[in-house]
């Protein structure tokens, strides 16, 4: 199978064709132009990885909570994030930093506050 | 009304204004006062929740809020005075600088020096002309990222995004994310002028479709917006009649593109640069009227905080040696645009500048396999090659300052030539 991938590390953004095997593993990568590309089109392929940040509504506050994974997750979760943050609803008074969520549907990435809320 | 005397002001706290008062705090400026609008400051990095700011300067990926909390704790530890909710209205050419706030209502400073730093605003639907009616559920990117962002409203349910600016791309993930549904990017040009980072991880993530060549041609509703019709552009950016695609939503988010903020520097007399619609300044980031900086987004449009940071530390060190020895004479070097180029930031240099300078400025078109180069008199003293030179990123080329003691005439000319 073939992917195409454009790589984010810097503006050329080149256009990469990656070759797939039928179980998935990369055969080859062609069209970087440096390293850099080459690397990101295999863990593009293999497993990618997002930071989300989301804000949630605060009871009590005009003004709602900023937050952030601490660490990236596969981008494959992002909707069941979102979907479990969507019930989530932080207590004031908090801090920048503060975990709101603990290891979030075992992504192995806690859910932090990216501001204060005090 | 009593005038009140302070060696340094500095308006806005948004990076820009909050660098330059650090820098000149640790230079020694003990009397300086910092003048928001906004209740709180930080800027519009406040409302900028996702992460990517200090890649740079940080060596990590911070959000928007978590950038900005860094300088705010600097300045807290320097005991620099931050004044909320107070609102500029005027600078004279000479330092008068007059604010007003609910709790102290109008009062005027006379300021040993003034640094501009308000940062930009986002162009209006008028400069826009996009035709049809005026109904509700039209709204500038950055007024739906403040909206979500920092007031929890959701401006609408199914929406286009018309411009492919960063800011744009931004708020396709950011209303994705927060339940809405987003139909289309759509963007005139034949490029995005966002980053390929955005346009993957904002657009592409999500299957939203981007709509190069293509404007909106019809905006339908009432009261609120029903729907709009986009079109194919020619090369002309004349919409092609028969390639209209409609889509129903009720809302439509403009991302075409920020202005620096000139009103005030307008007022105080401050020569502006057509180019990048802020002052014109010196490598020390004074503008025309003597004692009066600017730096960061009221100079010149940013792509990156990092910079914002950098530029305004060097104009608040300037202005920290300017109250304390005045001007520095007149300068003798211009620098203009040549071709591909566009809005040299600084326009002037003084010959004697005892520092490197960096020329700062944007390419007018997308150019790959090109060189930035730097002419003086017919002979070329600066080159920089790079793969790829375009306009959404801001381009840099140092000025090495013995460089300049040397120079062969008086005007220094930046242009982007093809290698081949
Ligand atoms: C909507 C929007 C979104 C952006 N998103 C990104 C992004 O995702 N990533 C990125 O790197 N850059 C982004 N930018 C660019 C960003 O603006 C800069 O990186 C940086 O914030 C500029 O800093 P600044 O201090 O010059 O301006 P600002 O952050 O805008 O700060 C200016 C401050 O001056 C205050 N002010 C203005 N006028 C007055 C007055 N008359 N009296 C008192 N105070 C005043 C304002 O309230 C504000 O706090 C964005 C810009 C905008 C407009
Ligand atoms: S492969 Fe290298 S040159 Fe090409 S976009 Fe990625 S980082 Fe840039």
């Amino acid at each position: 199978m073939e992917k195409v991938i454009t790589c984010i590390n810097c503006p050329v953004g080149c256009r990469m064709t990656v070759m797939l095997s039928d179980a998935g593993d990369v055969l080859s990568v062609s069209g970087n132009t440096c390293p850099r590309g080459d690397k990101y089109a295999r863990q593009e392929c293999m497993l990618p990885l997002r930071v989300i940040t989301a804000v949630l509504p605060v009871p009590g506050s005009p003004t709602p909570l900023s937050v952030k994974t601490a660490s990236p997750v596969p981008k494959d979760a992002i909707p069941e994030v979102m979907r479990e943050l969507s019930r989530v609803r932080p207590v004031l008074p908090v801090h920048a930093g503060d975990v709101i969520v603990k290891n979030i549907l075992d992504t192995g990435a806690d859910i932090v506050a990216t501001r204060s809320l005090l | 009304m009593t005038e009140k005397r302070v060696d340094l002001l500095v308006i806005g706290a948004g990076p820009a204004g909050l660098a330059a008062a650090i820098a000149a705090k640790e230079t020694g400026i003990d009397s300086l006062l910092v003048l928001e609008r906004e209740k709180d400051p930080g800027g519009i990095l406040r409302q900028c929740i996702h992460n990517g700011f200090g890649l740079h300067r940080f060596k990590e990926e911070l959000t928007g809020p978590e950038y900005a909390d860094r300088d705010i704790a600097r300045a807290m530890e320097l005991h620099i005075p931050i004044r909320c909710g107070t609102t500029v209205l005027s600078v004279s050419s000479g330092r008068k600088v007059t604010c007003v706030s609910p709790s102290e209502g109008l009062q005027i400073y006379q300021a040993g020096a003034v640094i501009l730093a308000m940062g930009c605003r986002e162009r209006p639907r008028g400069a826009l002309c996009t035709p049809g009616t005026r109904c509700a559920g039209i709204y500038s990117a950055g007024t739906a990222q403040r909206f979500v962002n920092l007031e929890g409203l959701m401006p609408g349910k199914r929406v286009v995004i018309l411009g492919s600016g960063d800011i744009g791309l931004i708020m396709a993930r950011r209303m994705t994310l927060q339940g809405a549904e987003v139909l289309a990017c759509v963007e005139i040009m034949p490029y995005s002028s966002g980053l390929n980072r955005n346009i993957v991880q904002c657009l592409q993530d999500y299957s939203i479709p981007l709509y190069l060549n293509h404007t909106v041609t019809e905006i339908r509703g009432r009261e609120r917006l029903e729907g709009i019709t986009i079109s194919q552009v020619d090369e002309n950016r004349k919409p092609i009649p028969g390639t209209d695609i409609s889509f129903d939503c009720d809302t439509l988010l403009l991302s075409c593109g920020l202005i620096p903020e000139n009103e005030l520097s307008l007022g105080a007399g401050v020569r502006l640069s057509p180019a990048t619609s802020g002052p014109v300044v010196n490598e020390n980031f004074e503008t025309s009227v003597p004692g009066v900086f600017a730096c960061g987004n009221v100079l010149h449009v940013h792509d990156l905080v990092d910079h914002v940071s950098r530029e305004s530390a060097l104009a608040g060190k300037a202005a920290a040696e300017y109250i304390r020895s005045g001007a520095a004479g007149a300068e003798t070097i211009q620098v203009t645009d040549g071709d591909g180029v566009r809005g040299t930031v600084p326009q002037m240099i003084h010959r004697n500048a005892s520092a490197d300078i960096d020329l700062m400025f944007r390419p007018a078109g997308v150019y790959r396999s090109s060189a930035a180069v730097v002419r003086c008199g017919g002979e070329e003293i600066l080159r920089k090659k790079a793969m790829i030179y375009t306009p959404g990123e801001m381009a840099v080329l140092t000025l090495k300052a013995e460089l300049l003691q040397r120079l062969p005439d008086s005007v220094l000319t930046v242009s982007i030539e093809r290698t081949e």
